[in-house]
């Protein structure tokens, strides 16, 4: 049986280091591996991965093979330590350099001829005159002298500054303005968040993003609050005190005023900070229960609207939108259909208002995040398009309690405005002929068939595209990819992210095996496998991906696999783990979450896959088992998702991204317990606590900070469960680990296997 | 036995009222033949100091048809009921002693409400204009009782409606100027009703049972924060692009006020006082849309049916008028600007609640600053010189019946056997609401004589009218002033001198003068006019002695010779001719007439002047042509204008500083003294007059020039021969002269 920490641990011994990406075809290390990218011609594997990096030569084998062609792109995505951003390109008035036919942008696959005067465009093979500006002599290779001074000409991934002509209304853009909108309704107002967020504001706003070299951040903010009416407030750093400014007509929602809204956060510091004073005490006795929602998330985008900028709004809600105003929502609770051929009934949105302002939004660029905090039913995935749609995020914190709950809240707060997000962004991907993107699957809008929208894209979000044929392709020419991302920065800069990614094509089933990447293939299915539940039954959708699962495997065997016994399963080394990783998504609450989840909290889970990038996905698919009571210095031990794998004396940290459970053994230690939990034995220590005593001791600070560099490596923070062996929240932890027969009765790892290589041998015979 | 004079006068100073007949003929055809119809002028708060104050509830008639209130007339007993009350000489109640026919009771039991002030405020005006409205306002609050209630809206492109009282940071809640809105709707907007849902306020109850609400506050309560709120007004924000209006939207403003006070104080006195400076160019209510190319409307538009927003915005304003005045709530328009505001779409909105309508080229004049403050004035006991959310009801005996009112008033609707079937004016009811009046407040009734022509009244008996006014005293008592006249009976056929006789030839022309301004409000131009001069000729048929087919005998009673002139100088009457004028001065002017009680009102109809000499003491002079002199100096009074004119000689003089040397004092004297009676004028006037100074040749004299009786022209100037007998007038206007030659050979003639 194939096993993942193997694979990872293979992987990190072979590929670790640099990885030069000057190779056409030239797999990346997996996302679990320790690499330094070394741009020279491709784009690194952190913005973009391929399912395949062998194309087939043609659609039949494609279908034979069953292997699905997709990108995975996360075009802001940060890079890690020692690697270079994408450089900047300024050719001025002139602005970029594209292709005249398919408007492809210059990049190394462009090949000059005639002594520089015209470029051959190698994804769609038109030339084009080089304008006189732009003009550059070849060298005795064909290649231009300049290369090494321009980097479209060398890097796979660069940004142009955009000209007026990509700017809305031909004029160049505001920095986006950030805009806070809190509900001030009883449940946010006694849970404590409105307290909380006040008196953090101050720490908030030092969070905003700067750009490289910038003392202050340029982006402007806002604050709205809002129960059954919205209240704008104007904190125009001129005034004595703020103003507030009420507005009851929920119907058509407007902006009441002009200037004083979106302010410098620093000039304004001491009347937002009234402002922040006085907001708690004023809604301190409401009796208010009834909350809108849409007409706060439009009072944002008419704010947004009226200043001409693009931005994010930060909404933090509390409760289904049951007030009478545009977007109120019925309690259509019915947990009991997940599962079942009906959960569409509860998956799919009730109504269309969230999904029309949230194409409104997008025509702003005015992305919204959704902070929720639900004692019930609050209907995300109604409300949830509207984050969907502009590339937002959701957080979820149901029962929050301000001083149980407060520091993650704080903390995914300040990690979200931190990042460097692209606002108003437009992404296409072009390709070179032969193949074309047709399908797109991830947070974000489409109003034609090419052009992704998105309000704006941050860092942690990425887009699964599918690329099918629709010709032949050459052995020799491969395949080359560019994905161009128009957007405005936080500096309120115009420029075009360009990403640049060639591939092989081969004719040989060998070759196109060596070359597939399981974790990039994972993330596709997990994400096509979400959108068609809003369509299929989820049965159906589960047998397919079993059923192509087994196909590829089989094809595999038949074509490439020296014969051996019908008996044997052979996997091909590339794909060994797709048995057990296809059987994860199976057991997995996104797609297959029943009855014993909250439909919110399934739409939440859906949403999250939906946007995750590859690092991301493999850790939410197969969650990391870390044995914290046995760590070599610093680094616990990765174990296997298996209970078979744990120890009665161990301690063991479970994560998904999502969840986070610490397991204690029962015969854990007592000096280790007595060191980390300051109580002498397991049964003492309060399992309701979310986080671990601060205690002053080397094994205490070695295991909250193992925990912390965990937090760290997802966006999202998690809540803490402490779980003691044989408790009753040991059946939920014990859900994730995976490799097990699930207490729904999914299969074990083994048993998946076996079921596979039934399949497998079905097919082939 | 006292004059005509004498008793017209005594009867007005006593019960504030002006009969235009004070003998009525007894039966419905002759009332007719009459021509002027049988009514009066009645001031319903004529100030009278001696009044006694009565803190009982009026006696009233038991029949429940009837429920008059007991008055001297009683004695007279001429409905043959009883009144319980007996008259015993020793206590005998002052209803009862003959020179209180107008008594004024209080009733003690009644809620005292303090008065209610919301202010609405336009701020699409430019700093300077803004700065001294502000100003005003400010000061205004100084002058209003501690214990009146204040509010204040602000709007612009939107409206905002400011909480007051608020500590920490200021409130307002924000609407749409281009939705209008229902009460109910503003209501659940501002959150009023329902349990507030802010630490600040507080959901307590207000005695009265009114739901306390944020936005109006005792003055006493809010005094600093109103004045630290109305500082922090600001300019209108939104961007104005070149070639556009400011987006205003003054409808929806005053629909806000109007719901809010609909829904916070129903059937108590307050006044929403508009203060704006320019049209409504957006949403309900609009005006004139925002695009420069495109003026405000002329009467020459209207006229030809070219004015494309007029009837919305007037059938919109007029249903606010109406849902105000339903309430008690009287709308005030204080309009300043250089170009029309909407005056004339927003008239109703004054002329039903009896609001006041001021006119002005700027805030920053005096005189909007100085008529704001007079509407802050207060008696001798400090009490404001307004009334507030009044009901007049006329009550008649048998043989007389209302036909209706005219004057800033609603009707009420309420049935009597005392209605005619015939409307004058604002008929079918007995009973008029003003919402807001002032001791100058004047209402025109109009009556009908019941007998008919077979059967006329038998002389020797008296007609009664009762007039019975609740209001709410600005000091927050309700009170009710009853005003009881009665008039003798003749009958025309035999004694029409009797009749003739007591004809109050002003108190005619002021009535017929509403009844034309009321026909023109509707009515074509020049409709309106045959039909005043239709009115003269028969009224001259009627009462002129003269031969017949010989205009040169023709001669009119001396009680009637002055009316022909006031027709004549009411059809060359800025309320009549609408040329030179903008729709918004005439409703403006308008407005004035329809209000102002009788003296006021002659002065509009004919205005009045004066000449200073050094050749006597000041004296009225004709209002001619021949009264410009060089070295004389005039002082023109028209109610709206008060104009000083130099002529030629003394400009000279004044050029050579002759004032300044001392051998000249008495020239000093002259160019003062005039100045002085203006001033006095000034001071008193409401709303503030005009000042101009002006001279021979100049620009402004053309406010004179337009007022004169054209006797001389530059058609005749050469006819008369020289300039010495004055100054010719650019006119083909008819001058008095012709007029009254037309109108004798009209009269006589036998055709």
């Amino acid at each position: 049986m194939p096993s993942p920490l193997h694979v990872m641990i293979d992987d990190q011994r072979a590929k670790s280091g640099i990885f030069y990406t000057n190779q056409k075809g030239h797999v990346p290390p997996l996302v679990t591996t320790d690499f330094v990218v070394q741009d020279q011609g491709n784009v690194s594997p952190r913005f973009m991965r391929s399912t395949m990096y062998n194309i087939p030569v043609n659609a039949d084998m494609m279908k034979q093979m069953s292997v699905p062609f997709g990108l995975v792109v996360c075009p802001m995505a940060e890079v890690f330590e020692g690697e270079q951003l994408p450089p900047v390109v300024d050719l001025g008035e002139m602005g970029p350099i594209r292709c005249i036919r398919c408007k492809a942008y210059m990049c190394p696959n462009m090949q000059f001829i005639d002594g520089g005067r015209r470029f051959h465009c190698l994804l769609c093979k038109a030339t084009t005159e080089v304008p006189s500006e732009y003009f550059q002599h070849l060298d005795h290779t064909g290649q231009r002298v300049d290369r090494f001074e321009r980097p479209e000409l060398v890097l796979g991934a660069y940004e142009f500054v955009a000209t007026k002509e990509y700017c809305r209304d031909n004029t160049f853009p505001k920095p986006p303005a950030l805009i806070f909108l809190i509900d001030v309704s009883y449940n946010n107002i006694k849970s404590g968040l409105v307290s909380l967020i006040c008196s953090q504001m101050k720490n908030f706003l030092q969070h905003l993003p700067k750009e490289q070299g910038q003392a202050k951040s340029p982006m402007k903010v806002g604050f709205i609050t809002y129960n059954s009416v919205v209240h704008f407030y104007n904190v125009n750093p001129n005034l004595g005190q703020p103003q507030m400014l009420v507005v009851g007509d929920t119907q058509e929602m407007f902006m009441p005023l002009l200037e004083g809204f979106l302010v410098d956060p620093v000039e304004s510091e001491t009347v937002i900070d009234t402002l922040m004073h006085q907001i708690p005490s004023m809604f301190a006795e409401t009796r208010e229960t009834e909350t809108i929602l849409s007409p706060a998330i439009q009072a944002g985008l008419e704010a947004l609207k009226a200043s001409g900028c693009a931005g994010k709004l930060l909404v933090f809600h509390s409760s289904l939108p049951s007030a009478e105003a545009p977007g109120k929502l019925k309690n259509r609770d019915d947990r009991k259909v997940l599962g079942t051929e009906k959960e569409k009934t509860v998956l799919a949105p009730q109504n269309t208002v969230y999904n029309m302002l949230g194409q409104d939004c997008v025509a702003v660029g005015c992305s919204v995040d959704l902070f929720v905090f639900n004692n019930s039913y609050i209907d995300l995935a109604t409300i949830g398009q509207v984050s969907r749609l502009t590339g937002g995020e959701i957080y979820k914190y149901t029962y929050f309690q301000a001083d149980y709950d407060g520091e993650r809240l704080v903390s995914d707060v300040e990690s979200n405005i931190s990042r460097l997000c692209a606002f108003e962004a437009i992404m296409r991907v072009r390709t070179s002929t032969g193949i074309r993107p047709t399908d797109f699957y991830g947070h974000f809008f489409m109003s034609n068939t090419t052009d992704i929208e998105f309000a704006s894209i941050d860092p942690d979000k990425a887009v699964a595209i599918e690329i099918k044929h629709d010709d032949k392709l050459s052995e020799e020419e491969g395949v080359y990819l560019q994905a161009a991302l128009l957007y405005t920065s936080i500096s309120g800069v115009r420029k075009i992210r360009v990403l640049n990614l060639a591939l092989k094509s081969s004719s040989q089933m060998v070759d196109l095996y060596r070359t597939c990447e399981l974790d990039t293939i994972i993330n596709f299915f997990s994400k096509q496998a979400i959108f068609r539940l809003l369509e299929t039954p989820p049965k159906t959708v589960k047998e397919s991906l079993i059923a192509r699962s087994a196909q590829i495997l089989a094809c595999y065997r038949k074509n490439c696999a020296s014969p051996t016994s019908a008996g044997q399963l052979i996997l091909p080394e590339c794909m060994k783990l797709l048995p057990l990783y296809i059987n994860c998504l199976l057991k997995s609450d996104a797609i297959s979450g029943g009855s014993d989840m909250t439909v919110d909290d399934r739409w939440f889970t859906m949403a999250a896959v939906t946007m995750m990038d590859v690092p991301s996905s493999v850790v939410y698919f197969y969650p990391r088992l870390l044995a914290l009571h046995d760590m070599e210095g610093d680094v616990p031990s990765h174990t296997r998702c298996s209970s078979e794998k744990m120890v009665d004396n161990g301690v063991y940290l479970l994560e998904n991204g999502i969840y986070m459970f610490l397991w204690l053994g029962l015969s854990v230690a007592p000096e280790w317990v007595m060191s980390v939990f300051g109580v002498p034995s397991v049964s003492q220590v309060d399992v309701e606590k979310n986080k671990l005593p601060v205690l002053d001791n080397p094994l205490s600070e070695k295991i909250r900070g193992a925990i912390s560099t965990i937090c760290e490596s997802h966006h999202r923070s998690m809540r803490l469960t402490i779980v003691r062996q044989r408790d009753k929240m040991e059946l939920v932890m014990k859900h994730f680990l995976v490799e097990d027969r699930g207490m729904d009765g999914s299969s074990s790892y083994v048993d998946f296997l076996c079921h596979m290589h039934k399949e497998i041998r079905s097919i082939l015979s | 036995m006292t004059t005509y004079e004498e008793f017209i006068q005594q009867n007005e100073d006593r019960d504030g009222i002006r009969c235009t007949w004070n003998v009525w003929p007894s039966s419905r055809l002759e009332a007719l033949r009459l021509v002027v119809p049988v009514g009066c002028l009645y001031q319903p708060l004529k100030e009278r100091a001696d009044l006694p104050p009565i803190q009982y509830d009026p006696v009233q008639c038991t029949r429940n048809t009837c429920r008059a209130v007991l008055n001297p007339m009683c004695q007279v007993d001429y409905r043959a009921k009883l009144w319980y009350a007996a008259i015993s000489e020793q206590h005998q109640p002052a209803e009862l002693i003959p020179s209180f026919s107008t008594i004024e009771y209080t009733i003690v039991r009644a809620q005292s409400l303090p008065p209610i002030f919301l202010m609405v405020v336009d701020t699409c005006m430019d700093d300077d204009e803004l700065g001294a409205l502000r100003d005003s306002l400010q000061t205004s609050l100084s002058l209003l009782p501690s214990n009146a209630l204040v509010g204040l809206i602000t709007f612009g492109r939107m409206v905002q409606v400011h909480e007051l009282g608020c500590e920490g940071l200021s409130r307002s809640y924000v609407f749409r100027g281009t939705k209008d809105l229902t009460a109910k709707q503003v209501q659940d907007m501002l959150g009023i009703g329902k349990p507030t849902t802010s630490g600040s306020g507080g959901n307590q109850q207000m005695a009265g049972g009114l739901p306390a609400n944020r936005f109006i506050q005792p003055v006493q309560n809010c005094d600093m924060n109103l004045t630290d709120l109305l500082s922090e007004v600001q300019k209108d924000p939104w961007p104005v692009s070149q070639g556009k209006r400011a987006l205003r939207c003054t409808g929806v403003a005053m629909s806000i006020a109007v719901g809010l006070l609909e829904c916070c104080y129903p059937n108590t006195g307050a006044r929403i006082m508009m203060f704006i400076g320019g049209p409504c160019s957006q949403g309900p209510g609009l005006v004139v849309n925002d695009d420069l190319r495109e003026p405000i409307r002329s009467h020459h538009d209207i006229q030809k049916d070219n004015a494309r927003y007029i009837k919305k915005a007037t059938k919109y304003y007029e249903a606010l008028a109406i849902r105000a005045a339903t309430n008690g709530h009287c709308i005030d328009i204080y309009s300043c600007a250089l170009d029309q505001n909407g005056l004339h779409e927003m008239k109703q909105c004054c002329n039903s609640t009896g609001g006041h309508m001021v006119m002005g080229d700027s805030f920053n004049s005096s005189l909007f600053k100085q008529t704001f403050q007079r509407v802050m004035a207060r008696d001798h006991r400090g009490d404001f010189k307004m009334a507030f959310n009044g009901v007049l009801e006329v009550k008649t005996s048998r043989e007389l019946k209302v036909m209706g009112a005219i004057g800033p008033c609603v009707s009420l609707n309420a049935k009597s056997p005392c209605i005619s079937d015939t409307d004058i004016g604002l008929g079918g009811t007995c009973q008029w609401k003003m919402c807001t009046f002032t001791p100058n407040t004047t209402l025109a009734f109009f009556f009908e004589v019941v007998n008919q022509h077979a059967a006329p009244i038998p002389q020797g008996g008296r007609g009664c009218i009762q007039f019975i006014t609740q209001y709410q005293h600005a000091s927050g008592q309700r009170r009710i002033r009853v005003t009881t006249v009665a008039r003798n009976w003749a009958d025309t056929t035999t004694n029409v001198h009797h009749v003739s006789a007591g004809f109050d030839q002003e108190a005619g022309a002021v009535l017929m003068a509403r009844m034309v301004v009321h026909r023109a409000e509707s009515d074509d131009g020049p409709d309106v006019m045959r039909w005043t001069d239709r009115m003269l000729i028969r009224l001259c048929q009627k009462f002129g002695d003269y031969a017949k087919d010989d205009p040169n005998s023709f001669r009119l009673p001396e009680n009637f010779s002055l009316y022909p002139q006031f027709m004549y100088h009411l059809r060359r009457s800025q309320f009549l001719q609408v040329f030179n004028n903008s729709p918004d001065e005439t409703s403006y002017y308008r407005h004035a007439l329809m209000r102002e009680d009788l003296t006021q009102s002659l002065i509009m109809i004919q205005p009045i002047l004066y000449s200073y000499s050094f050749n006597g003491p000041p004296e009225p002079v004709l209002l001619d042509t021949s009264s410009i002199q060089p070295d004389r100096i005039l002082l023109l009074d028209t109610f709206f204008q008060i104009l000083i004119f130099h002529g030629e000689t003394i400009v000279q003089w004044k050029a050579q500083r002759y004032q300044d040397m001392p051998e000249y004092e008495n020239f000093k004297q002259l160019l003062q003294a005039p100045i002085d009676d203006a001033q006095e004028i000034l001071h008193t006037r409401f709303p503030m007059p005009r000042y101009i100074v002006t001279e021979q040749g100049g620009s402004q004299a053309r406010f004179l020039l337009s007022k004169v009786n054209p006797s001389q022209t530059h058609n005749n100037m050469y006819v008369y021969g020289g300039g010495e007998s004055g100054a010719p007038v650019l006119t083909d206007d008819v001058s008095l002269q012709v007029f009254m030659e037309h109108l004798k050979k009209l009269a006589v003639s036998s055709a």
